[in-house]
C-alpha cells in the first residue's frame, strides 16, 4: 500500500516535469554534457590502462638498462652471460634498437634488430620479416608506410650515423590490429641497425632478462645491481606501476580543471531550483491545500531530483562511451596520449566497471542532488493559503 | 596523491556529505534550545518546518556515506597497483596509519547516521514529537565522528606516495623498505568457526524470543549480541569465511569478496551483517524509550518488526557464508 503512494508521486512528478518540459531540458542538457565531460576523461583513462596491462603482460619480467652519468648508455653484451648465470634466472637476451629522427615527415622512428621473438608472433604481419644477417631488407609499421607513401617492394631510405645513405626494401608491414605498438616501427637485421646507428662492437641497447618464477624478480634485480652497480634493472611491474599512476595523475589532473565547470553547474542548478516560477509554487500550494503534507512535496522534489540526474548521467556516459569508443575520444586523446607525429590509430578496448560509475556519479550526481536540497525545501514548506490568495 | 578520479570524488562526496550534516546539526542547535511542542508561537512553527530540512540533510548524507563507503573501499582496491608489496585493498590501506581507522570511523559514522534516521522514523509516529531534543542533540555527537573519519581520510590520501619509477634507478632499490603488508592478521580458524556459529545460533534465538515477546531482557540482551556478533563476523570474514569464497588457505581479505571475481558475493554479505546487526542493535536501543507515553505503544510493534529483519538478515548472512563450504571441494580442516 505505502508503495503505491510512492508509485503514484513519482506519476504525479514526471507528468509535472512533463508539463515543464524547456525548463528541464535546459537542465538536463548541460547536466548531461558535464557527465559526457567527466566520463570520458574516466573512460580513457581506464582503457589506456587496461591496454597498458595488456601490452605489458607479454614484456621481460626485467630489463637491465646501463647508465652513465645519469643517462642510458649501451650495455657491454658480457653482461648478458654473467647475468644468465644468475640462479632463477631462464634467460637473457641483448636487445638492439634505438630511435631514428627522418627530417622528411619529421617524425621519430623506433629501429628494432630482428630477433626470435618478432618472428614467431607473425599473425599480426604481412610480407617477411627480415632475419638475421638478411641485408638491405626492413619491415615497418603502418604509421611510417602512411607517413612516407610506401608499401611493400618499396624502397625508403634512411641516413646512417655516418652520413652516408641506406637503402631498404620494404619485406613487410604489420597489420593495423597492432598498430599501438607497431604504427613508428622498423624493423631489420642487426648488422644493419649497428652500420645505422653506429653502434660498436660487443654492446647491446639493454637486456631483456627472464626469469623463471615472477616472484623472485626483484630479488634477481636486486643482484644484479650489486653485480653490477652501473646498471638499473627495471621490473615489469614497475612499469606497470608508473603507467597506472601516469594516468591516473594525467585524469586526475583534468578533473580538477573541469571542477569550475562543474560548479557553474551547480550554481545554475541552485539557481533554477530556487526560482520556482509562480504557477509552481501555486501547484505546490493547491497540493497542500488538497491535504497533501511537507514530507510528500519534499518526495515530489526528491523523485524530481532523481529523474533529472538519472536521465542525464545515462544520456551523458552513453554519449561518452561513444565517443570514446567510437570516435577514438577525439576531443580529449591528445591530453591524456601525449603527442606524436605518427600517431597510431587504434581503436580502445571498452572497459568500464562498477568503480567508474560509482566514481563518476559521486562527482556529479551527488553535487548535483546536494545543491537541490535546500531549494527543494523552501519549495516544500509554502504555505497554501499565501500562494492561492497571490 | 590526491589527483586520482577516485580519490576526487570520495574527497568530493564525503566532503558534501560533511557539509550536509554539519548544517543539519547547526540548524539542529537551535531547535535543541527552542523547541517547545506546546508553544504555538511563530517561531514554533519555523523550527517545525526546519526539522523536515534537517532530517532531509541527514537521509540524503546518510545516502552519499553508503556510497562514499564503497567508493572509499574501491579506490583502496585499485590503488594497490601503484604500492609495492600491496596485493589488495587490505595492502593499500595498510600503506599508512590513517587506512583502517579512516574505514573504522566510516562504518562507525554509517551506523550513527541510520540509527538517528531510525529514532526520527519513531518520533514522527508519535503525535507530540517526543524525541526532538534527543534526537538533535544526538546530531551533534554524530558530527565529529563524521569530521575525525573525514580529517582521517584526508591524511590517508595525502600521505600516500606511489611508488613509480624514478630516473635514477628503480623504486625497490632506493627505498629500502619492505614495502606494505599485504595480509590482516588473522584468528585460527577452527575456533573461529565454533565461535561464529554458536554466536550466530544465539542470536537467532534471541532475535525470535524478541519477536515472541517483546520484552525487557530481551531486547537488550539482542542488542548486546548483535554488537559482539558484529565484530565476531567480521573477524570470522577475515579468519576463514573469505578463504572459503577464495578457495585459498592463505588469502584473509576482507575486500576481494566484493569483486567481480567473486560474483560481488560481498555485497549480499555485509549488506546482510550490517542490516541484521543494525536493527538488532535497534530493537534493543529503543526500549528505554517504551517510558515515554506516546510511544509506549509504538515501540513493541517496532522491536517485534525490527528483531524480525534482524534475525531474517542474519539467517541469510550465514546462509551466504555456508554457501562455499557446502557445496564446494575446498576444505580448511587440513590447515
Amino acid at each position: 500500500m505505502s508503495a503505491d503512494k510512492h508509485i503514484n508521486i513519482l506519476d504525479f512528478t514526471i507528468q509535472s516535469l512533463l508539463r515543464r518540459k524547456f525548463k528541464n531540458a535546459g537542465i538536463i542538457l548541460v547536466f548531461s554534457f558535464v557527465i559526457f565531460i567527466a566520463g570520458s576523461i574516466l573512460f580513457l583513462s581506464y582503457s589506456f590502462k587496461r591496454e597498458a596491462v595488456l601490452i605489458l603482460k607479454d614484456a621481460p619480467e626485467l630489463i637491465v638498462q646501463r647508465t652513465l652519468a645519469g643517462r642510458h648508455e649501451l650495455i657491454p653484451e658480457k653482461y648478458a652471460e654473467i647475468i644468465a648465470r644468475f640462479p632463477g634466472v631462464s634467460d637473457v637476451s641483448p636487445r638492439y634498437w634505438g630511435y631514428y629522427y627522418d627530417s622528411l615527415v619529421k617524425a621519430n622512428y623506433t629501429v628494432i634488430s630482428a630477433d626470435r621473438s618478432l618472428q614467431t608472433s607473425n599473425r599480426l604481419f604481412r610480407g617477411q620479416m627480415p632475419g638475421e644477417g638478411d641485408f638491405g631488407n626492413a619491415a615497418i609499421g603502418r604509421g611510417i608506410a602512411r607517413a612516407r607513401f610506401i608499401d611493400i617492394g618499396d624502397d625508403v631510405s634512411l641516413i646512417a650515423a655516418d652520413g652516408k645513405v641506406m637503402d631498404f626494401r620494404i619485406a613487410g608491414i604489420f597489420e593495423s590490429e597492432s598498430e599501438l605498438l607497431t604504427s613508428d616501427l622498423i624493423v631489420m637485421s642487426r648488422q644493419d641497425l649497428s652500420r645505422l646507428f653506429g653502434f660498436p662492437g660487443g654492446v647491446a641497447t639493454d637486456l631483456s632478462v627472464s626469469v623463471s618464477n615472477e616472484t623472485e624478480a626483484p630479488v634477481i634485480a636486486r643482484k644484479i645491481r650489486d653485480r653490477f652497480p652501473d646498471t638499473r634493472p627495471i621490473l615489469r611491474s614497475e612499469i606497470l606501476r608508473t603507467y597506472d599512476a601516469v594516468f591516473g595523475w594525467r585524469s586526475g589532473l583534468i578533473l580538477t580543471l573541469f571542477a569550475g565547470a562543474m560548479i557553474a553547474f551547480i550554481i545554475l542548478a541552485w539557481d533554477k531550483a530556487t526560482g520556482l516560477s509562480a504557477e509552481e509554487k501555486k501547484e505546490i500550494g493547491i497540493l497542500k491545500a488538497i491535504g497533501w503534507e511537507t514530507s510528500d512535496i519534499l518526495e515530489i522534489k526528491f523523485w524530481e531530483g532523481l529523474v533529472i540526474s538519472l536521465t542525464s548521467f545515462l544520456t551523458g556516459i552513453i554519449l561518452a562511451y561513444l565517443h570514446v569508443y567510437f570516435l577514438g575520444a577525439s576531443l580529449f586523446a591528445p591530453a591524456l596520449k601525449g603527442w606524436s607525429v605518427i600517431y597510431p590509430e587504434f581503436r580502445l578496448a571498452p572497459f568500464i566497471n562498477m568503480y567508474q560509475i560509482a566514481t563518476l556519479m559521486s562527482l556529479t550526481v551527488i553535487p548535483y542532488i546536494a545543491s537541490t536540497i535546500i531549494p527543494s525545501w523552501k519549495a516544500s514548506i509554502t504555505d497554501p493559503d499565501e500562494v492561492v490568495r497571490g | 596523491m590526491i589527483l586520482h578520479p577516485g580519490i576526487l570524488a570520495i574527497l568530493a562526496g564525503s566532503g558534501i556529505t560533511l557539509i550536509l550534516l554539519s548544517s543539519a546539526a547547526i540548524l539542529g542547535l537551535k531547535i535543541v534550545r527552542k523547541w517547545d511542542i506546546r508553544d504555538s508561537s511563530e517561531e514554533q512553527l519555523a523550527l517545525e518546518r526546519r526539522t523536515y530540512l534537517v532530517s532531509t540533510l541527514v537521509q540524503y548524507g546518510l545516502l552519499f556515506e553508503v556510497m562514499a563507503l564503497f567508493l572509499f573501499i574501491y579506490t583502496a582496491d585499485d590503488i594497490h597497483n601503484l604500492l609495492v608489496g600491496a596485493m589488495c585493498a587490505t595492502g593499500s590501506l595498510n600503506a599508512n596509519a590513517f587506512g583502517f581507522p579512516a574505514l573504522y570511523f566510516r562504518v562507525a559514522s554509517l551506523f550513527l547516521a541510520a540509527a538517528w534516521i531510525a529514532l526520527n522514523h519513531i518520533d514522527q509516529k508519535a503525535e507530540d514529537y517526543p524525541l526532538t531534543k534527543k534526537k538533535y542533540a544526538m546530531l551533534l555527537f554524530i558530527i565529529p565522528v563524521t569530521f575525525a573519519g573525514y580529517i582521517l581520510e584526508l591524511r590517508y590520501f595525502l600521505n600516500i606516495e606511489p611508488n613509480v619509477i624514478t630516473s635514477c634507478c628503480g623504486v625497490l632499490f632506493s627505498e629500502g623498505g619492505t614495502g606494505a603488508g599485504s595480509s590482516l592478521a588473522s584468528l585460527p580458524a577452527q575456533t573461529m568457526k565454533t565461535a561464529f556459529f554458536t554466536l550466530s545460533l544465539i542470536m537467532a534465538a534471541s532475535g525470535i524470543s524478541v519477536i515472541r515477546t517483546q520484552r525487557n531482557p530481551y531486547a537488550f540482551f539482542l542488542a548486546a549480541v548483535s554488537f559482539i556478533y558484529l565484530i565476531v563476523s567480521i573477524t570470522s570474514v577475515i579468519s576463514f569465511i573469505s578463504l572459503y569464497f577464495y578457495q585459498l588457505p592463505t588469502h584473509h581479505c576482507p575486500f576481494d569478496i566484493l569483486q567481480p571475481e567473486y560474483y560481488y558475493i560481498g555485497y549480499p554479505l555485509y549488506a546482510s551483517l550490517f542490516s541484521g546487526t543494525f536493527f538488532g542493535m535497534m530493537s534493543g536501543i529503543i526500549e528505554p524509550l517504551k517510558k515515554i507515553k506516546s510511544l509506549s505503544h509504538i515501540i513493541p510493534g517496532l522491536q517485534r518488526r525490527w528483531a524480525l529483519f534482524a534475525t531474517s538478515a542474519i539467517i541469510l548472512f550465514v546462509i551466504i557464508t555456508l554457501i562455499p563450504m557446502v557445496f564446494s571441494t575446498f576444505t580448511l580442516e587440513r590447515y
